[in-house]
């Protein structure tokens, strides 16, 4: 008898330590009568991965099997003459970004997986091209990392610009966690700054170190898939996949390091524990993390104010329970955390058009502009 | 000496064949490592998946109804509505980029794991006769 009590005792330890992780707070909430809909705006794009607006009524959409679309009052047309592409696992074509100055210049910037070497495998590259009609000139490979390698994981990665000319791009691990992410002399698990020309900016923080990448702006990530420029402050906000728990916000700072994979607060998939640490000496606590994992993916500000109560407040997807996260931010802290739009699909990407409006890409379904309801 | 010949012939034809696939035990382990790089996320390490949203491989009707229905989903891509097991599920997987014989090792995996058994081994010939669907 006293045997079953100790079994029955310790199997509810061990249950207790199989659920060891808990909540972060704040709590998602589902409101439940949402002011919101939405609208097809383009349809049938199985991973509409990355946009951007060239006007209210104009956009192109990544498709990440190697498809770039222009989108006319939501007719959509294929662009030729797009660099060859590595699609491969989380990897193909990935973002897209309107030059700053794209109205004089025609420039646009791409990120995808390529295969240059002409060895096997391949690693996440940052193109340049003028976009002329349905075809893109003048095709410019700015940045290739490296080395390639056959893994399917953890290539990022969003493109967005500051107001000081310089372009930012992210890169995964590679799943190749314990040699990429913590050294700048290797690619990936790294935030990237280039001037808009491709070349290394004179204040890069590690042009100066022996043997860097000099590129890299940040590091210690594991697989950035959202960034975003604070409307007011200017800074760069980044989302990552962490391991299980371990989704992350982050505000990239010049030169810091983001402790991947020596801090977390997540664990592996499998369960097995990766670090105890989750803070050390030197390495960036997140601003934000969800445990559980939401899966983030995209990110923006909503500055317009076209939604009643929106206005400051954060924009992520979530591919792994199918929905746009609002985030609210008061005094510098996450407080209130709502799904809209929920069970849509899995939400890659999220940006605020022209008009002010919150576009939402969805798999399987393609972009959706999130409207009050009627 | 024609008979040695003949045999000999018969050895070397039978040799060449052979060579170039992988045994089955080779396959399912390097199946295996490729299950935990692309598939493991939405099939998840129990091959069960998540009910209605990622359809479970572990004695999934769907996979061993028609194996070569199966094959042609990894090698070009699957999406719209399917019934598996009873539920229904209405998603995209995308083309993983994986070459012919990965196709085959990854296959050989999911059909002999989780309680999962197939006694014919899939090989890299098959994978390349499925035509898209």
């Amino acid at each position: 008898m006293k045997q079953r009590y100790i079994l029955l005792f310790a199997s509810f330890f061990y249950l207790q330590l199989s659920c060891a992780q808990d909540e972060n707070p704040p709590q998602i909430e589902t409101p439940n009568n949402s002011k919101y809909d939405y609208e097809v705006v383009v349809d049938a794009i199985d991973i509409p991965w990355g946009m951007d607006f060239i006007s209210a009524n104009e956009l192109l959409v990544t498709e990440k099997t190697g498809t770039l679309y222009r989108v006319t009052n939501g007719e959509k047309k294929t662009v030729e003459g797009l660099p060859e592409i590595y699609v491969r696992g989380q990897g193909g074509l990935l973002d897209v970004a309107l030059h700053p100055d794209f109205k004089n210049n025609q420039i646009i910037y791409l990120t995808l997986g390529a295969t240059l070497e002409g060895d096997e495998g391949g690693n996440t590259a940052l193109y340049c091209a003028k976009l002329n009609g349905l075809r893109l000139e003048d095709v410019k490979l700015l940045y290739k990392a490296t080395p390639n390698t056959k893994k399917g994981q953890h290539w990022g990665s969003r493109i967005v610009f500051d107001k000081e000319g310089h372009v930012y791009f992210t890169v995964g691990d590679r799943g190749n966690r314990d040699e990429n992410p913590q050294d700048i002399m290797r690619d990936g698990g790294k935030v990237y700054r280039l001037n808009l020309d491709g070349s290394i900016p004179k204040d890069n923080p590690f042009v100066n170190s022996q043997g860097a990448k000099t590129a890299i702006y940040s590091y210690g990530h594991r697989n950035p898939q959202g960034m975003t420029v604070h409307p007011e402050t200017g800074a760069i906000w980044e989302n990552e996949h962490g391991p299980k728990g371990g989704d992350e916000i982050n505000i990239i700072e010049k030169g810091k390091n983001y402790g991947w994979p020596k801090i977390t607060y997540g664990i592996n998939y499998s369960g097995t524990i990766i670090t105890n640490d989750k803070a050390l000496p030197n390495m960036e606590q997140p601003y934000y993390y969800w445990l559980p994992s939401i899966g983030p993916s995209g990110m923006a500000f909503s500055t317009s104010g076209v939604y009643k109560k929106w206005k400051g407040d954060l924009f992520v997807g979530s591919l792994k329970f199918e929905y746009l996260e609002r985030l609210v931010i008061k005094n510098n802290k996450v407080v209130k955390r709502e799904k809209v739009l929920d069970k849509i699909g899995r939400v890659r990407n999220v940006k605020q058009g022209p008009d002010g409006f919150l576009y939402v890409g969805v798999e399987g379904k393609g972009i959706l502009k999130i409207v009050p309801k009627k | 000496m024609k008979l040695f010949l003949g045999l000999y012939a018969l050895f070397i034809l039978g040799f060449a064949s052979w060579l170039p696939q992988k045994s089955r035990t080779e396959s399912i382990a390097d199946g295996a490592e490729l299950y935990q790089d692309f598939c493991v996320q939405c099939h998840l390490d129990s091959g069960l998946g998540v009910s209605g949203v990622f359809p479970p491989l572990k004695q999934s009707d769907y996979l061993f109804e028609n194996i070569d229905r199966a094959i042609a989903g990894v090698k070009y891509g699957l999406k719209g509505p399917i019934v598996v097991n009873e539920e229904a599920y209405n998603g995209v997987m995308v083309m993983q980029g994986l070459d012919d014989q990965e196709i085959a090792d990854v296959m050989n995996y999911i059909l002999n794991s989780w309680g999962n058994q197939w006694e014919e081994t899939i090989t890299s010939n098959r994978v390349k006769e499925i035509p898209k669907p």
